[in-house]
């Protein structure tokens, strides 16, 4: 099972980690070298500084026709658009992206994206911990349809892949 | 109408400028509070300080009710989501995206965003223009980015020279249109016999252009 992960902070680092033990193929890609730092010594998978939004940059990594891709960089923005390139262009099987911003994890999973929202994690940790009332608001949204924008565009978009 | 405008950099300026003196409705978001600040000591109110890539602040900015939506700041991801926030969140009827690397249009465009600015390509285009290759040059995108006119350079080798217009083989959704020889733009009828140095000009979709190049350029080992 291949898996491709954008940003290697401490979340990037140790879903790579945890992957890898578990006998994924794991590459995993941030802007910086030194982000790979976070990584174990016992990292068996692939470390690649370069830009996890760059169609060109996924595809030469070999990110192509991934099982699972994981979106986890800093920007909500750049989480969003890698997804979309993932599933899009790059087929991956399950993506999920990261969007700290509730309003927009919400809008995407309904454009077909899971996302993760860190906000709604947190915010309910912490009231569940000092025993308040939690609101329904999910730490991951799942997707409410396939994401797909099929229409004469697309079909250009296949061609210029193919 | 009312259009909103996210990004306050030098295009987003201008662009608010230009919007408000021809009579529309505009707002313009910018989300650094210092430049905000700055553009709203000259142009006014209708500056909001607030980050576009958040679906509160566009609502607060009245999304859903602009007519166009226009992102255009530096980043491509940014200006991506804002679209994708306006067409499906907000119901924008029109929304057009800044991209700076040329190689996410497809992408934009494949994602739903109406009408793609690619600076970088614009200014690509027009240097191509004044370098003679032998390459098919893109003169213009029309409509939303499906068509594009397409000059090609005929020279040496070019299996079109001596042959007549309607004996050529048109891929499907590409036509010519006219032949520039001399400086003198004539249009192309079906017994225009092609010559060395006529530059033809066609409209056709992209996925043609292989096609249109083999006819017009022909094969040639590319560097």
């Amino acid at each position: 099972m291949k898996a491709v992960i954008v940003g290697c902070g401490r979340v990037g680092a140790g879903l790579a980690d945890e992957l890898d033990r578990a006998g994924w193929q794991v590459l995993i890609i941030d802007l910086v070298s030194h982000a790979f730092d976070r990584l174990p010594s016992s990292f068996g998978g692939t470390a690649l500084r370069g830009d996890g939004t760059d169609e060109d940059t996924l595809r030469r990594a070999g990110a192509d026709g991934a099982d699972l891709f994981l979106a986890l960089t800093e920007g909500d923005n750049r989480n969003v658009m890698a997804a979309q390139l993932a599933v899009e262009a790059l087929n991956a099987a399950q993506t999920v992206a990261k969007i700290n911003d509730p309003v927009r994890a919400e809008a995407y999973a309904h454009l077909g994206i899971a996302t993760m929202c860190r906000t709604n994690l947190m915010t309910t940790a912490v009231l569940g911990f000092l025993g308040q009332a939690v609101p329904e608001r999910p730490g991951i949204y799942l997707p409410e349809r396939p994401h797909t924008h099929a229409g004469p565009a697309a079909a250009a978009l296949a061609k210029t892949e193919a | 109408m009312f259009v909103l405008v996210v990004g306050g950099g030098k295009v987003g300026y201008y662009l608010t400028k230009e919007l408000i003196s021809s009579g529309h409705e505009v707002a313009l978001m910018e989300k650094n509070a210092g430049r905000a600040e700055q553009i709203r000591d000259e142009i006014g109110s209708v500056v909001i300080a607030q980050d576009g890539c958040e679906g509160k602040h566009l609502n607060e900015a009245g999304a859903n009710r602009a007519d166009i939506v226009a992102a255009v700041t530096g980043d491509d991801e940014d200006n991506l989501v804002i679209c994708q926030m306006a067409k499906h969140h907000f119901d924008v009827r029109r929304t057009i995206a800044r991209v700076n690397n040329p190689k996410n249009e497809a992408l934009f465009r494949h994602l739903g965003v109406d009408e793609i600015i690619s600076p970088t390509r614009m200014i690509l285009g027009s240097i191509e223009q004044d370098i003679p290759v032998h390459e098919l040059l893109h003169l213009a995108a029309l409509g939303v980015g499906e068509l594009e006119i397409i000059e090609a350079h005929l020279q040496a080798g070019s299996p079109a020279i001596g042959k007549v217009a309607m004996d050529l083989e048109m891929p499907k959704g590409c036509s010519l249109f006219g032949v520039i020889r001399g400086g003198t733009p004539t249009p192309l009828r079906g017994d225009t016999v092609f010559a060395e140095g006529d530059k033809v000009i066609a409209i056709g979709r992209p996925d043609c252009e292989i096609e249109l190049r083999g006819q017009l350029i022909g094969e040639h080992v590319e560097v």
